[in-house]
Formats: C-alpha cells, sequence, structure tokens
C-alpha cells in the first residue's frame, strides 16, 4: 500500500511496512549509514542515519523505523547534521590521524563521512587507543585502534560466514572485537575468507601484505621470478584500476605482468582445468563405485572450516589441491626442470581474487623438502597497487600471450570463479571425458542461482549425478538438514564467500554489487561462445597430461596434486 | 568439580541463549572463575560459539576469568564513595599491590576490582573484605590492613 509523507516540505511516495531510509532513497534522498549493510536486519547502532520525526522529542534512526502516514520528516535540518556530525567527530576523537599510510585510505568509509559532514578540525579530543596490531594471521590484520566498533564485521562472521570467529569483547571504553579468549587470529577459528575485511568500513581489518616481499624478490638476480593468476583477476584488476574490461584484457595483463619483471606468466586457470579434470576422474569412481559423497576442495575458507567445525566429513573431502596449489607444484616441478632450476631457485606468486588463498599457501602439505609450491600470495587488491607502483599505464601495454606450459584454459576454468561453476564444469567433464557428449546447460540452471542451498539433478547416460552447491557456509545447514533427511549427494560445492571468487575478499573494494553481476554475466556468455568450453578441448591441458606430465618421472604418478586434511583444534 | 558443572548444565539443559547468564552465573559460583575449558564445555553444550560466550561474558563485570585471589578486595567506586575520595584509597590500593583491577598476585594471594555501589553510601569509601565491610577507609590505612592480612594468610 503507498501512502503520501511529508519530507523536507515535499510529499514523497512510501510503502507501507518499509523504513524511513528505504522511502528516502527511493525518492532520491540521500542519508549516511555507517553500521548498515545491504541484506541485513538493521541495529541502528552507530546513529548515523537519524532524523527528526515531527512529534517526536528524539531524533529517530531511519535505517530501522518503519514509515508511517502521518510522519513529517526533516532529514537535513540543523538539528540533524549537528547530530551526524558529533557522532562522526566522536569517532574521530581517538582515532589515529594515519589516513596517508592507512590500508584503506581513499576507500575509508569514516574519511568519506567525514569529508561529507565537512569535518575540518578536531573539536573532540579523546585519548588515544595504544595500537594493538595483530599480525598473527596469514591472511588478515587486525588494527584495534582503527576499530570503530560498527559491528559489521561481527554480524557478517555470526551470519554469512557462521563461523563466529569475533565478537564484542568487553563493554564500554575498554570494548574491542576479537576471537574468544581475546586471543589472537592464529588460535582463532577464524577460516581466512576475509568477508569481514569487504565490510569494515576503515582500515581496522584488512589483509595481510606481501608486496614489499615480492619486490624484495624481484630485485634479486638469483630467483626466477615467476607469477600465475587465477582467471577472474584480470577483470578484478580492471575495476581496481578502472579501466573497462573485455576478455582481451586478460592478455593485456600478461605484458603487464612482463613489465613489472616476472619472467615467467602463468594462468591459474590450468590448473584448474587440471583440477577440475582430476575432480572429474574421482567423480566417475564415485558414481561407478559408489564411494560417499565427495566434497570439492577448491576454497580453502570451506577446507579450514570444514577441519573446525565439521571433521566427520574430512574423509570425504577430495584430496586435489586447489587450482592455486596445482599450478604452484607444477612450477616448482616442470617449469624448473624446463628451466634447468633447482626448484628453490624460482619465487612463485600467486594472484588470487581470495585471502583465505594466504592460508592455504602455508598450510602443511603444501610444500615438498621444505620448498613451498607457493612462496608469496597477492590479492587483487594488492597486484593494483604493484602495478601502479611501477608506473605501468595498462592502456598502453601489449597484448601477450602467458607462457607455456600454462599459456590458457577452458572456460570452464573461468566458470569457477562464480558458485556452482565448478560442480558444474565437473559433471561436464566427466560426461565429455566418459561419453564423449556434452551435458545439455539446462540441465546447470538450478545450481547456477537460487540461494545459499542449491541442488539438481543431473542426467549423464545412465547415471542421475545429485549435485548439492552451498552458497555461502550459511547454505551448510540446510545441507545437513537435506542429508538428514535422506538424501544422498555425489557431489557437493562448497563457497565460503557468497556468489563465488568473484565476491572473494581480495577483489576490489569499490564495488557495487550490480559490477559483479555483470562480471558474472560475462563470464557465463563466454562459456556459450568459447571454443574450448571443457579442459578436455584445452590444449594447453592435452600436452600438460599426455605429454609433460607423463614424461616428467617425478610428477607422473600424479600424487604431487594431492594433499592431506586434519582435523583443527582451535576455539570453536 | 567437572560433575557439578555437568548438573548444572543439565539444569539448563535446552542451551537457549536467553538462559546464558543464569547459567554462567551458576557455573561461576561453583568453579570461582570461567576457565577456558568451562567456557569451551557450554559452548559443546549450547551449540554456541566459545567467541559468543567470551563476548557475553566479558560485557559484564561480575564474571572472572581467572581465580580470585584468597583475599578479595571490593572497593567501592559510586558516587558516594567516590565523593568521599573512594579514588585516592584505589591508588593507594594500586601501588602497595602492584596490580589492576581485576587481577590477581602471583602468589594467589591477593586480588582486588572496583564495583559501583555496596549499598552503604553513608559509610564511603566502603571497602569489602572477604565478605566483611570496612567503612570510612583512609588510604593510609591500606599498608597497614594489607600487612595484617596477608600476616593472617601466611600464619595459615
Amino acid at each position: 500500500m503507498l501512502f503520501t509523507i511529508q519530507v523536507n516540505n515535499k510529499k514523497i511516495r512510501a510503502e507501507k511496512g518499509e523504513t524511513i531510509l528505504s522511502a528516502l532513497n527511493r525518492n532520491g534522498i540521500i542519508i549516511p549509514t555507517l553500521c548498515r549493510m545491504k541484506d541485513f536486519s538493521p541495529t541502528g547502532a552507530c546513529r548515523m542515519c537519524v532524523v527528526e520525526v515531527e512529534g517526536r522529542d528524539r531524533l529517530v534512526t531511519a535505517c530501522s523505523q518503519p514509515v508511517e502516514e502521518w510522519m513529517k520528516i526533516n532529514t537535513h535540518s540543523p538539528r540533524v547534521l549537528t547530530a551526524r556530525k558529533t557522532n562522526v567527530e566522536l569517532l574521530l576523537s581517538n582515532h589515529p590521524d594515519d589516513c596517508l599510510y592507512c590500508d584503506k585510505n581513499t576507500n575509508c568509509e569514516l574519511q568519506r563521512l567525514a569529508g561529507e559532514l565537512n569535518i575540518r578540525e578536531r573539536r573532540i579530543r579523546a585519548k588515544k587507543i595504544k595500537p594493538r596490531l595483530d599480525q598473527s594471521s596469514p591472511a588478515i590484520i587486525r588494527e584495534l585502534s582503527k576499530c570503530i566498533i560498527c559491528g559489521r564485521c561481527v554480524r557478517v562472521c555470526e551470519e554469512v560466514v557462521t563461523a563466529t570467529s569475533i565478537d564484542f569483547i568487553y563493554r564500554g571504553s575498554r570494548i574491542h572485537v576479537g576471537p574468544a579468549m581475546d586471543r589472537d587470529f592464529n588460535f582463532s577459528s577464524c577460516i581466512n575468507c576475509g568477508q569481514c575485511v569487504l565490510v569494515c568500513p576503515t582500515g581496522a581489518l584488512h589483509e595481510k601484505h606481501n608486496i614489499s616481499e615480492v619486490q624484495e624478490y624481484l630485485n634479486n638476480p638469483a630467483f626466477m621470478k615467476v607469477i600465475q593468476y587465477s582467471p577472474v583477476v584480470p577483470a578484478g584488476i580492471a575495476e581496481e584500476l578502472g579501466v573497462k574490461y573485455s576478455r582481451d584484457f586478460d592478455k593485456t595483463l600478461n605484458s603487464v605482468l612482463r613489465k613489472i619483471g616476472f619472467e615467467k606468466v602463468f594462468a591459474s586457470g590450468t590448473g584448474t582445468d587440471l583440477f577440475i579434470r582430476e575432480m572429474a576422474e574421482q567423480l566417475k569412481e564415485q558414481v561407478e563405485n559408489g564411494r560417499d559423497t565427495i566434497f570439492i576442495s577448491a576454497c580453502p575458507a570451506w577446507i579450514k572450516y570444514a577441519e573446525q567445525f565439521m571433521p566427520e566429513i574430512i574423509p570425504m573431502l577430495s584430496t586435489v589441491k586447489c587450482p592455486q596449489q596445482i599450478t604452484g607444484s607444477l612450477i616448482k616441478t616442470l617449469v624448473a626442470d624446463q628451466a634447468g632450476l633447482k626448484p628453490e631457485k624460482i619465487f612463485s606468486v600467486s594472484a588470487t581474487p581470495c585471502t583465505a588463498m594466504k592460508f592455504e599457501a602455508r598450510r602443511d602439505g603444501m610444500m615438498r623438502k621444505g620448498i613451498s609450491d607457493i612462496d608469496s600470495v597477492l590479492t587483487v587488491r594488492e597486484l593494483g597497487r604493484l602495478i601502479r607502483l611501477y608506473g605501468i599505464d595498462v592502456t598502453n601495454s601489449d597484448s601477450e600471450q602467458a607462457d607455456s606450459p600454462m599459456e590458457g584454459f577452458s572456460s570452464s576454468a573461468a566458470l569457477s570463479e562464480i558458485t556452482g561453476g565448478l560442480a558444474e564444469s565437473i559433471v561436464r567433464s566427466f560426461s565429455y571425458a566418459e561419453y564423449k557428449k556434452e551435458v545439455d546447460k539446462q540441465y546447470f540452471k538450478k545450481i547456477r542461482s537460487g540461494g545459499s542451498f542449491r541442488e539438481a539433478l543431473i542426467p549423464v547416460e545412465q547415471y542421475q549425478i545429485r549435485v548439492a552447491v552451498i552458497d555461502g557456509l550459511a547454505g551448510l545447514e540446510k545441507l545437513k538438514q537435506s542429508i538428514d533427511a535422506g538424501n544422498k549427494y555425489h557431489l557437493v560445492e562448497v563457497m565460503a564467500c557468497p556468489g563465488g571468487c568473484i565476491n572473494g575478499a581480495g577483489m576490489p573494494f569499490r564495488n557495487q554489487k550490480d559490477d559483479r553481476k555483470n562480471l558474472a554475466k560475462l563470464i557465463y556468455q563466454a562459456d556459450e561462445n568459447d571454443a574450448i568450453g571443457l579442459p578436455e578441448k584445452s590444449p594447453v591441458l592435452i600436452n600438460l597430461y599426455e605429454k609433460l606430465i607423463k614424461e616428467n618421472e617425478e610428477i607422473s604418478d600424479k600424487k604431487i596434486f594431492h594433499t592431506h586434511y586434519i582435523k583443527r583444534n582451535v576455539l570453536l | 568439580m567437572s560433575a557439578d558443572i555437568d548438573t548444572i548444565m543439565k539444569k539448563y539443559r535446552s542451551g537457549k541463549r536467553e538462559d546464558m547468564i543464569p547459567l554462567l552465573q551458576e557455573i561461576q559460583d561453583e568453579n570461582g572463575y570461567l576457565s577456558e575449558e568451562i567456557i569451551v564445555k557450554i559452548g559443546r553444550f549450547t551449540g554456541l560459539s566459545t567467541t559468543k560466550i567470551y563476548g557475553l561474558a566479558t560485557f559484564y563485570d561480575q564474571f572472572r576469568f581467572f581465580p580470585a585471589g584468597r583475599i578479595t578486595i571490593k572497593i567501592c567506586h559510586g558516587t558516594s564513595c567516590f565523593l568521599n575520595g573512594s579514588q585516592a584509597v584505589i591508588n593507594k590500593i594500586r601501588e602497595e599491590t602492584g596490580l589492576v583491577s581485576g587481577q590477581t598476585s602471583r602468589d594467589g594471594l591477593l586480588s582486588y576490582e572496583i564495583v559501583t555501589c555496596m549499598g552503604g553510601c553513608n559509610h564511603g569509601p566502603l571497602i569489602n573484605v572477604n565478605g566483611n565491610y570496612y567503612p570510612g577507609v583512609k588510604p593510609e590505612q591500606i599498608p597497614e590492613l594489607l600487612g595484617k592480612l596477608r600476616y593472617i594468610l601466611e600464619s595459615d
């Protein structure tokens, strides 16, 4: 039901049941918000969105107050503006003024609000919080002095990630956000997914930087510098650097990376193809011999989650390493051999849209003889920073191919960056490898979209393959219910970040959700048109599989593509 | 000890979130403090994350996470006691013991905490040592008081 309310002496249409904020936003009036997150229930904690309602003594929070017919609202009266300004001034009163050195500089919501509310001096002074820096995690840094206690990270961790690794500890002036028993992150149940980093309005939570480490090695002539990037990275870099993305940009990125000083540039997508192939083999065995459900092991955040919270499914986790690590292990064996170098003389960098990959690269089982497969992991944001640091104009760079033997990938590999894509690719690959038939894509519609828990029945010859896809770990609850109800699945894909890797915590900050939808659309389109739709059709993978891996004694048994998992003892 | 905690937990067997505070209170009464082990146990029992339980418990001053000293001193810092000079008493105790409110000395003998009101507003500054009230305490009395308490404990 629509009705009219009065806002700033103008009449606007509002709908029964909606909040004041949504009515105002729809009518082109912008109200600043801070603790509010899209798709979450409002908390009204930060009081940034206060408005004046005539007849009410106190200011009301627009984000949580339902709009009512009698309301006369003032959104920018002196009283409202003073209240908002004071709010921000109080937040700034103990804030460290190190914007120049801050990770979130120019992307900071607090900075933006201070600008919008025209705060030009420190009016309120308070005792600064002694900087407490938690650098213990390989992926995420916690800078408590910059935290403004908005609670977004706490809510995301509980409601979206369901790991509930962080909460408010103490209260009043001692309040801070941290894991159980006030430990550091490395002892906590944090799964390094970084969703908290994406929602943090300030620089209180950010990824651990590996740029200086990479720079150091780039200048060291004793090492061969190698970089791999996952299929979604070029799009992420384009977004980060403000260039329009097209598929040709992949090739531009190759030349950009070479300009920085990487001697070899590989596509992690080749590793993804290999991953899909290995998984298809496992699926084949599973379908034919009726093994337990296979849980896809490509998402490192999900793996840590499973090791902590669901140790009973560890035997069902596929042992195949994630694509980044597969590519990494090939670099340290195959590429090292081809170059005639010892593996320790290769410095292998990976660029990913993921923060958990920083953790993954340091996992037990991801190194052989003390040499790790991946030496350093950069997020898309960090790589963007590196490109800017080296002063490279991406609009004025050549198109170059990536390096052999991992220069290209099928569109299935690109698809794996979206939730549901891996499960789809594996079933497709299985069908094509076994029966030389492609599965009708309409069967995958159900797992391409549709909430946090998706399932589909996909016919492949005489088999009916039951696939479940979890988009964001909150969907695991529904999976459990479904399994308890007696449903059995052949293949389960779990993605910790809702939407998949395209919404990973390493992707650029200033995104609108729609941008990523466009990116997903682009990937699906490419999948429709691409000639190389399956790993089996990719000449790069055929060459690797049929020739290079077979010929190399060290890796011909394919053992290096597999790893193991252990139950983790952390405070849950 | 742990058997008692199990019996307490069974009383709250639904493990609902709203039962958490009474559950924590009862367990602390039994055990003296909330250890990590206990918090993990409550987490398993209620199906809540230890992070949430710890976060909730730290919100309230009443919960402790390590054992209190054999002597626990409560110093009132309510409005009336404050006006009567409780800050000076607190400063003196801090100086004498080298402890921060809520901490326990290494030998496990002494701990003190600052509370907001004990209902003796006309007797401020009021302190409470193991259940006994001492009204109108002056800072200069503190060293002697602490010395006496130590002496009693050590001769025990």
